[in-house]
Order: structure tokens, then C-alpha cells, then sequence
């Protein structure tokens, strides 16, 4: 049977369940449907007594149910007791497998339970955490079969049989095998999916017999034995060797979640590209470009609670046909307000939608949050927007008057209405290559890197632009500065933007040269094969060129170029190139003073090959991507772990650097400590935006940290963890003489022992003492000179200086 | 790049120390006091002076080290000047004593004091010497990282042992319960390593055993006894199956050793690099009291 409804809800998240509160509040006819037996599974799912924040603090919240920072029970309870008191019509175990708009009529909506529903509106409000893949074999939905592990020490004495070979897979593995028979099911030959810690454990666990493990097999059938049998299933396989049966009392398949992309697409919605960071595109009233079918949420790029509940509130007065003022109105306002001639938010978007073309092509939701993230800024004549060499990574579009770019003393550059600015150090990562002076009534909208990259990722018309403004740019300032951008057209045209990997190779030694590489995010060494091994001569950090040498004169490449870390070079042609160093002949002579710099510190470093291989060494630890890297000379350390001590004394009580943990190479050794990446991993998926740069580089994380988690996870050096804030110290005197709390270096009394409940636990990560005058306390504080902090572009420098 | 303590902003304090030398020695082959040189004399005082402020000044390096968040200077440019001045104190305080000794307070001071500047001397000794050894000891391997292999090998040769034979079994879990890394002091410092040593050897006997036949029967049994019952086991009732894993349980319990050879031994350097702390702290509060003594008794009592 088919039950009709005026508004389906797709997901109880903050945002579906909010708008079903509203809608229960106002009498209209709704329905929540929840794939799983409890509301907010996101949110259920997160660690027992984790402190919730409820960020961003200026936005208030508007919904019929109640959100403020807390611990998970008190967040959940509040929902329950609100979803309970209004009546709201939820439905639990609804997995919704189909809709689609049946024609002029309502959606049908069609559940994996066999459930029906039609519904005349439809919020999806699913975030992005996708529905667990399920085994997709006979028995898959047996009560003995299970996606999930809660509590590993639930089980003991049974035989489980654990598919998958993700962390979750071995980490489920290696727990239940402490009290059960486990056998682990991969279907391939190895385990490098997962993380090198998980992986090493898998295999000791394997080689010692501790667990069992089918390698190149997939599960054929699940079934139950009849009662009084020894074990309660059987799993049949499909192995390379051929058929196998397993009895078992357990499956546990890991087998992670499918993005719920396929099934938004499938409902109609359109995605702007292939990138997964991209969005939907919706409107202002949060509708899809499926008529009636709203999205909120995560999915929709709201990835905080409380955004998401205020959309699930407004989504239903849209649909309600009220007109309510955007949650953000007031915000925006406030931003506007120091732009001149400002009358109403709608005016002030229009305008600078229609001055700067960067961003006529995105939506006006697209727009409004671009500006909630940016600041209006309407600096007086002359005043420095950004210092040459500073390390921010803002993005400005200028909206009305004009700006003086200053590459050097001597040429300035005027930009103006329309045109933007800041996207090399957006996209390289590195220093600001100009300084940049307002001129005459300048209006600029400064949009922090985070918000810019999530637009480029969004909207292909945005990068595409930007893409041609930056090459055009980088040509000029690196090789022509005296020309302009049209006398140097044909050289753009033949330019393209090409990709590498981690250690791929851009061009090998001994090849015809044919190309000039400008790095533009990433890095390149440059190698020799010297007797049968690949030394490391140099390292080229973005914003330098590589390969000119063979266009100058010689045919052959001299080197091998390699990526270090990700990297994405500008490819000029080389008959382009040749043609503008024909026609300025300023430019020659440029080159070929670089150029004998470059071979004389090449035969510098080919004297004295152990150098390239501290350089090798650095590159594979990912000090490629670092802009400033803590090395320790393990032959003048003396243990003291005074580095460490001074981190917690000048870090609220929690050191951020681990000296002991992390490899060493001829006595060099790289602690587990912040690299400060050109682009921080960290930064990738941080919901409040809650991670900097400082204009020195420091990566640094701010205090609207909302404790989630996500930097600690997306850091691949380990160097970010959760920590609370430890009690504070006593003096000296008053440790020395009467003993006192705990003194100058020791660890603190653990905080959280004292404590009951939630203890709010944000995360902390090396700021590079940006606070301290006098630099990094680590360094400060090692008595022997062992610790330094160094810059990828002064490893050679620093491979001679260990000869 | 990394600078040593030693050779801190172009050795800047060891020239001062040596201008500081020059100046002393010099004034004290100029001066030509009334009597034998002394601690009395205008020269004395300016000496004893310089001496004492030194003393007081080398001991807060101390507090220097626990302030995290100071701004003067760096912490390795305080150590060098620690080194070089402390160094430099010998000579000032000797020509301050113009090289009267005796059986009082002040010779007391004087020795407190040079017990406190040698200690010291051992200190940069073993800041310089050690942390390479340190390093080379590891071999890339933490100490945790070693530890947990010894307990893996530890659970793999019981586990082997217990396939083997009873009696073997009784010897590993003997060895295991045997195995002791660290401790008091004294352990600490001769890396001491009680971890069966007889195991180790008994590679030896299994080759001398596939030479000799069963003339390893032999052997003493006063000597080795352990070993003893395991080579008589190989010798008598074992087949190849036992003696295959015999042999692996042996190369196990070879690496064991290594491995505790190895903790024993960064156990010793990291503590040999510590421990003269423990004598040269308190030996600088027993100058800084006996300082003290001294000067109050020059001027109240002198």
C-alpha cells in the first residue's frame, strides 16, 4: 500500500529531522524516513560522552528543536524528547532505495523494506556518510551477518568470519581475535589498502595463526544451519584454488559505505563535475534542479549541525510558501555593511555578482556563503593588502576601484574592477609572490582559501578561469616581465596545465627535450644516474622552472625530474618558448646566468653523492610538500627531551612534537612534528574552517575548533591529536620548595581523570610558537643545537653542510 | 644549519672566557700585594667577586632551562656559556685563593666546586660521545619497538618449546621469567642483561653436537645445566622434526639476546648520559651553601 504524504524527509540528520519538527509543528501532512532504528545515526554513532560543539557561535538557531554545545547523550536526548513531545510521523528502518517524479504528479518514493510512498515535496537531508555496502550475496541480510562492530569484547569463543581488508576490517579482526576464532576474508592478495600500522599488524596476526585469512577469495552464499549444529552458519567461497566452506557463528563484513552520490544522481540531480568535493547546485530556497526535491545538509555543503537544522526550518516554510529571512540575512548584513553606497543584502550581492565575472557564473546560495565566508574590504589609498613573501592564502576579487600589484620596487602593475587577485599562492601553496597596495576607492572581497577551493571544485567555469589568468601571470612574472599578456599570447596558447604523482618522472635524463616545466603546485627533484644510482642533485619547489637547459643549446636532458609530492607543473612548448627567447633578448641572458648557477650547484652536490641521499631521504619522509620541517641531528641529541617539555609548557600542557617516534638516516633525524604543507592535508575537511595559515606559515588550528576529529584523521604524519586543557601550573618557587602540583616539564595531572563526563577535547597541533617572539620553543629550548627548523628549499644547503 | 654547543655563534664564549683568563692572569702577574697573594687583597676581592657572581650565574641555567617561554637568548647559547665560563670559574677561583690551601671552610668551597665543574666536564663528555653510539645501537629501532619484539619472541619460543618437549618448555618459560632489562642504578649503568646467557650458547653445542655425535653428552653438568638437559634431549630422543624446531627455537632465543644486548645497552648510554646530573645538581647547592658560609665568614669573622 502507498501512503501519500505532502512532504517526505529523506534522513534524520540535524537538517531531516529539523524539518520534520517544523513541518509536525505546523500540521503538515510529513513523513521521516530513517534507514536506521534511531535518529541521527552520524550523530549516534560518535563516542560514547563526546562534547558536541555548536558552531558557528554568531549564527542563531531557529528550529523547533533544541541544539547547544554538549555531550552526544544530552545532544540525543533533547532530539528524542523534541521529535517525542511534537508528534513527529518517523519512521525507523526505512532505507530508501528509489525516488523519481512520476509525471506531473507526486514522487514516488519506494524503500528497500518494500515500503511505498508519494509525496508532493521531497528534502534530502542523507549527509555524505552513504549506506554501509552490504556483502551482495545470498544471506546477506542474516541476523548473524552483520556491517557493523560496536564492541569487540561482546563476543568471545565463536568463530567470525571477518570480509574486507580495509583498517575497519583489521582493526574489527585483530579485536575479536583476542577472544574468538577469526578468519579474515580479502579478496585480493594483499592488505596495502589499509594503514601501514594495520597492515603489519593483519600479517603478524596471519603469520603467527592468530587469525585466519583467505586471500583472493569472495564470499558465494551465507546460510543458516539447521538448529543443534555445532556453529550456527556456513559461508561458501570462491578462492583461486577454488571452492571453500566455512562454519561459522559470525560474518562481519567491513566492506565500507558507497557515497551517497550514485543515488543523488539516480534521483535526477545533477552534479557539476566529476570532482568528489563537488556539490549540488541548489537555490536559494535549497531546491535541487529537480522541481520539488530540496537538499540540506552535508550533502548540500552545510556540513555543521547547526546550518543544517536552521535549512531543515526554512526548507518547509519554502515549501509552506512563507518567505522567511535567511538565517544568514543579519550576517550578511554585517559584512556589507562597510561596503560604500550600502542599501540591502540583495543589492550589495548583485553588484558584486555583476562587477566580477569570476563569479557570475555560481548560484546565489553559491553566492551568499562564499560571502558569509569572505569579508568585504575597503582599504584607503596606499595601504598594503599583503606583503611579498608572506604566507596567506586569501583570494581577492576586486569590486569596484583598482589595486597596484608591486613585483618589484620598480614595475607596478594596475588591476582593476572585475579582475582578481591571489591565486598563485592560492594554488601553489607558497609565498606571496608580489606585494599588492590598494589604490583608489578599492571595494575587494577577500575570501579565505578554504571557500575558494570549495568553488573551484564546485563550479568548472570558476577554475577554468582562473586556470588562464594564472598561466598568463606565471609566464609574465617568471620569464617576461617587460612584455605584456597579449605580446605574449602564442606562448600561453601553448601552454597546458599536466599532472604527476608522487614520484613520477616529468622528463628522464638523456631524452630530447621538447617542453619547459613551470612547477605550479608541488615539487621536482632533479636527479643523475651516477654510477648506476640515481643521486638527488636539487630540489625545485613551485613557482621555479625546470627544463630549460635542454632548449638552451643542448639537445638531451641532463637530469631526470621527478615529482616529490603531487604535483602539477605549466608545460610550454618548446618552439613557443624558443620564439620568445628569440624576440627578448633580456630573457637569454636571464637563463643563462640561472643556468650556470644551477650547473655549478649540481656539480657541487654530484661531488659528494651521501648528500643526495639525505636529500632522498627527507623527499620520501613527504618533507617535499613541508614549507618548514623540525630535524634533529641524533648525533648531538642527548635524550633530554627538553623540545618536548618546552612544546607543553608553551602549549597549554600538550607537547605536539613526539622526538623519539619517526625515522632516522645518517644520523638525521625527522620527529614526529609539524611540516606546515604547502597544502595541509588538515585543512581538507575541517567543518569550521577551524585551520589557518599565519602570514609566517604557521598552520595553525583556531579556537572554534569543533573537536571532530577530522585533521587528526587527514593528517598523514601524525602529528595532530584530541587533547583537553590540562589544569594550570604552579610557580617554580612554590613546586621547589613545597611540592606543589606538578612542576616545571613534568607531565600535569590528567585532567580528565578528575573530571566525570564529557570533557571537551579539541584539537592541538604545532602553531610554530606564531604567538612566541623568538621563534619555535622546540629549538629554543635544545640545549645541545640538535633541533632546527628548516624549508625544503634549503635541503641541498643542508645535505653539503653534513658532509 | 645544526650548530653544536661547542662551536655556538662562532664559539662567542669561549673567547670570552679566554679574554676573561688573559685578564685575570695578567692582573695577577701585574699585582704585587702586601704578603702572599690572597683572597684579602683589592685584587682578591675583585676576583672572589667575579667568581661568586659566576657561581650564582651558572646555577640559574637551571631555572633558565625550566622558563619554556623565555626570550633571552637560546637555550644552547646559555649551555655554552655554561661550559666555557664554568670552565674559566677553575682558574679565577684559584688565583682568587692565590694557591693557599687548608683544612677549613673555604678549601671546602674550593673542592665543592671543582667536584662540581669536573662532573660537569663528564657531562659535555657524554653529550658529545653518546648520542652517536645511541643512535648506532638502535639501528633505527625505538626502544619500545625492541622491547615488543623481545615479548613476541618471547610468546614464539614458548609456543615452539611447548611443541618440543615438556622439560625444553620449563627451560624457555625459566629464561623468559629470568629476563630483567633496566632496574636500580648500578643495572642500569653496566647494562646489565640477566637474560639466560646459557640459551644463547646453545648454537654452539647443537654445531659441536652435529661434529662430535654424541660426544656432547659429554659436557659438564655442573656447568651449564640448562643446557645441558636441552644438547642430552637433541643427543638422545629427538627426531628431525624436534631437532628442526629445536635449531629455531635457538636462532629465536639468538635474536632475543641481541635484542636485550641492545636495550641493555641504550638503557646504559641513555642513563650514563643522565646520571652525572644527580651529582653535579646537588654538589651545586652544596657550593651554593658553602659560598655562602664562606663569604659571611671573610666578612664577619675574618
Amino acid at each position: 500500500m502507498t501512503e501519500r504524504f505532502k512532504i517526505a524527509i529523506v534522513g534524520s540528520g540535524p537538517g531531516g529531522k529539523s524539518a520534520a519538527a517544523r513541518a509536525a509543528e505546523q500540521g503538515v501532512s510529513h513523513v521521516l524516513l530513517e534507514a536506521a532504528p534511531h535518529l541521527s545515526n552520524t550523530i549516534y554513532r560518535y563516542q560514547k560522552g563526546k562534547h558536541v560543539m555548536d558552531e558557528p557561535g554568531i549564527l542563531p538557531l531557529r528550529s523547533p528543536l533544541p541544539f547547544k554545545a554538549g555531550s552526544r547523550e544530552a545532544i540525543l536526548k533533547g532530539w528524542d524528547d523534541g521529535v517525542a513531545t511534537l508528534k513527529v510521523n518517523v519512521r525507523f528502518g526505512h532505507e530508501v532505495s528509489k525516488i523519481h517524479k512520476t509525471e506531473g504528479g507526486p514522487f514516488a518514493i519506494a524503500c528497500s523494506n518494500g515500503a511505498k510512498f508519494e509525496a508532493d515535496f521531497v528534502v534530502l537531508g542523507i549527509g555524505l556518510q552513504g549506506n554501509l555496502r552490504k556483502l551482495g550475496v545470498p544471506g546477506e541480510d542474516l541476523p548473524q551477518v552483520q556491517y557493523q562492530l560496536d564492541d569487540p569484547g561482546e563476543y568471545s569463543g565463536e568463530t567470525i568470519v571477518v570480509v574486507g581488508a580495509g583498517d575497519a576490517a583489521i582493526e574489527n579482526a585483530i579485536a575479536l581475535a583476542r577472544q574468538n576464532n577469526v578468519i579474515i576474508i580479502n579478496r585480493k592478495d594483499e592488505f596495502s589498502r589499509a594503514k601501514k600500522g594495520n597492515e603489519q599488524g593483519i600479517l603478524k596476526a596471519i603469520e603467527e595463526g592468530s587469525i585466519e585469512c583467505f586471500y583472493n577469495a569472495s564470499p558465494d552464499k551465507v546460510d543458516k544451519l539447521p538448529e543443534g549444529s555445532r556453529k550456527r552458519m556456513r559461508m561458501l567461497l570462491s578462492t583461486d584454488k577454488g571452492k571453500a566452506q566455512i562454519l561459522c557463528d559470525r560474518v562481519i563484513a567491513r566492506l565500507g559505505a558507497s557515497a551517497p552520490r550514485s543515488f543523488v544522481e539516480a534521483c535526477g540531480i545533477v552534479f557539476p563535475n566529476k570532482d568528489p568535493a563537488s556539490v549540488p547546485a541548489i537555490s536559494p530556497q535549497y531546491e535541487s534542479n529537480v522541481k520539488g526535491m530540496y537538499i540540506v545538509g552535508a550533502l548540500g555543503g552545510y556540513p555543521l549541525i547547526k546550518q543544517a537544522m536552521n535549512q531543515g526550518y526554512e526548507v518547509v516554510e519554502y515549501i509552506e510558501g512563507r518567505k522567511v529571512e535567511p538565517a544568514d540575512e543579519p550576517l550578511l548584513r554585517d559584512k556589507f555593511k562597510n561596503m560604500p553606497g550600502f542599501t540591502t543584502v540583495t543589492a550589495a550581492l548583485d553588484k558584486v555578482q555583476k562587477n566580477v565575472r569570476l563569479l557570475s557564473h555560481i548560484t546565489p546560495l553559491q553566492l551568499r556563503e562564499f560571502m558569509i565566508d569572505s569579508e568585504i574590504r575597503a582599504p584607503r589609498a596606499g595601504e598594503t593588502i599583503f606583503e611579498r613573501n608572506d604566507y596567506t592564502n586569501s583570494f581577492y576579487s576586486i569590486v569596484e576601484g583598482e589595486v597596484l600589484i608591486e613585483v618589484d620596487p620598480q614595475r607596478k602593475i594596475t588591476l582593476r574592477k572585475g579582475e582578481f587577485f591571489g591565486e598563485m599562492s592560492l594554488i601553489s601553496g607558497r609565498r606571496r609572490s608580489a606585494t599588492v597596495i590598494a589604490g583608489n576607492q578599492c571595494v575587494m572581497v577577500e575570501t579565505p582559501r578554504r571557500s575558494m577551493n570549495k568553488l573551484i571544485a564546485s563550479v568548472e567555469a570558476v577554475k577554468r578561469e582562473i586556470d588562464k589568468v594564472f598561466i598568463g601571470r606565471a609566464i609574465l612574472s617568471r620569464f617576461s616581465p617587460e612584455s605584456t599578456i597579449e605580446q605574449i599570447a602564442d606562448v600561453i596558447e601553448s601552454a597546458r596545465i599536466e599532472r604527476f604523482k608522487a614520484g613520477d618522472t616529468v622528463f628522464n635524463e638523456g631524452e630530447t627535450g621538447d617542453a619547459l616545466h613551470l612547477v605550479r603546485v608541488g615539487s621536482l627533484t632533479i636527479s643523475r644516474n651516477i654510477g648506476g644510482k640515481e643521486v638527488v642533485l636539487s630540489y625545485v619547489p613551485a613557482g621555479n622552472y625546470v627544463g630549460e637547459m635542454a632548449l638552451m643549446g643542448e639537445s638531451k636532458r641532463s637530469a631526470t625530474a621527478r615529482a616529490a609530492i603531487a604535483t602539477e607543473t605549466v608545460r610550454l612548448d618548446g618552439e613557443a618558448f624558443k620564439k620568445l627567447v628569440a624576440r627578448t633578448p633580456i630573457l637569454k641572458l636571464r637563463l643563462q646566468s640561472e643556468y650556470r648557477q644551477r650547473t655549478t650547484a649540481n656539480l657541487q652536490m654530484q661531488a659528494m653523492p651521501t648528500g643526495g641521499d639525505i636529500i632522498s631521504f627527507l623527499i620520501a619522509q613527504g618533507a617535499g610538500e613541508a614549507t618548514d620541517i623540525l630535524l634533529i641531528d641524533e648525533s648531538l641529541c642527548v635524550r633530554c627531551d627538553n623540545c618536548e617539555k618546552a612544546c607543553a609548557e608553551t602549549h597549554g600542557g600538550t607537547s605536539r612534537l613526539d622526538r623519539e617516534a619517526g625515522p632516522t638516516f645518517a644520523q638525521v633525524h625527522v620527529p614526529t612534528s609539524c611540516r606546515h604543507c604547502e597544502h595541509p592535508h588538515c585543512m581538507k575537511d575541517c567543518p569550521p574552517d577551524a585551520i589557518h595559515r599565519a602570514p609566517n606559515g604557521e598552520v595553525f588550528i583556531a579556537d572554534n575548533c569543533i573537536g571532530c576529529g577530522n585533521c587528526e584523521r587527514n593528517c598523514p604524519y601524525g602529528v595532530i591529536h584530541m587533547a583537553s586543557k590540562p589544569p594550570s601550573k604552579p610557580g617554580l618557587l612554590s613546586w621547589l620548595l613545597f611540592g606543589a602540583g606538578s612542576g616545571p616539564g613534568e607531565a600535569p595531572y590528567d585532567a580528565a581523570k578528575k573530571k566525570d563526563g564529557a570533557v571537551e577535547k579539541k584539537a592541538v597541533k604545532c602553531d610554530m610558537c606564531k604567538d612566541l617572539k623568538g621563534g619555535p620553543a622546540c629549538v629554543r629550548a635544545c640545549p645541545t643545537g640538535a633541533a632546527i627548523r628548516i624549508s625544503p628549499e634549503e635541503f641541498p644547503a643542508y645535505a653539503q653542510s653534513r658532509r | 644549519m645544526h650548530d653544536s654547543f661547542l662551536t655556538h655563534a662562532r664559539k662567542r664564549w669561549l673567547w670570552a672566557s679566554l679574554v676573561l683568563l688573559s685578564g685575570a692572569l695578567l692582573a695577577y702577574a701585574w699585582h704585587d700585594p702586601i704578603g702572599p697573594a690572597n683572597g684579602g687583597t683589592w685584587l682578591g676581592y675583585t676576583l672572589g667577586t667575579i667568581g661568586a657572581l659566576l657561581i650564582v650565574w651558572l646555577m640559574l641555567f637551571g631555572v633558565r632551562k625550566r622558563t619554556y617561554a623565555n626570550r633571552v637568548g637560546s637555550l644552547r647559547g646559555w649551555l655554552s656559556a655554561h661550559v666555557y665560563l664554568g670552565t674559566a670559574l677553575i682558574l679565577v677561583a684559584l688565583l682568587h685563593s692565590g694557591f693557599q690551601f687548608g683544612w677549613n671552610l673555604h678549601t671546602l668551597a674550593l673542592v665543592l666546586m671543582l667536584l662540581v665543574i669536573f662532573s660537569g666536564f663528564f657531562g659535555v663528555f657524554a653529550y658529545l660521545r653518546y648520542p652517536a653510539l645511541m643512535t648506532r645501537n638502535r639501528d633505527s629501532a625505538s626502544r619500545q619497538a625492541m622491547l615488543e619484539e623481545i615479548a613476541d619472541i618471547d610468546q614464539n619460543a614458548l609456543a615452539l618449546a611447548d611443541g618440543i618437549d615438556r622439560r625444553i618448555h620449563a627451560i624457555v618459560l625459566r629464561s623468559i621469567e629470568n629476563t630483567r632489562l633496566g632496574g636500580g642504578v648500578w643495572a642500569q649503568l653496566t647494562a646489565h642483561d640477566s637474560s639466560d646467557l646459557a640459551l644463547a650458547q646453545a648454537r654452539q653445542m647443537l654445531e659441536k653436537r652435529e661434529v662430535e655425535g654424541n660426544d656432547a653428552a659429554k659436557l659438564s653438568t655442573r656447568e651449564m645445566p640448562t643446557m645441558f638437559a636441552m644438547v642430552d634431549f637433541l643427543a638422545g630422543n629427538a627426531d628431525d622434526k624436534q631437532s628442526e624446531a629445536l635449531r629455531k627455537l635457538i636462532d629465536l632465543l639468538s635474536r632475543k639476546k641481541s635484542l636485550a644486548g641492545r636495550v641493555a645497552r641504550d638503557i646504559q648510554l641513555q642513563s650514563l648520559m643522565e646520571i652525572w646530573l644527580y651529582f653535579h645538581v646537588p654538589l651545586s647547592f652544596a657550593l651554593l651553601a658553602a659560598l655562602s658560609a664562606h663569604i659571611i665568614v671573610v666578612f664577619f669573622y675574618w
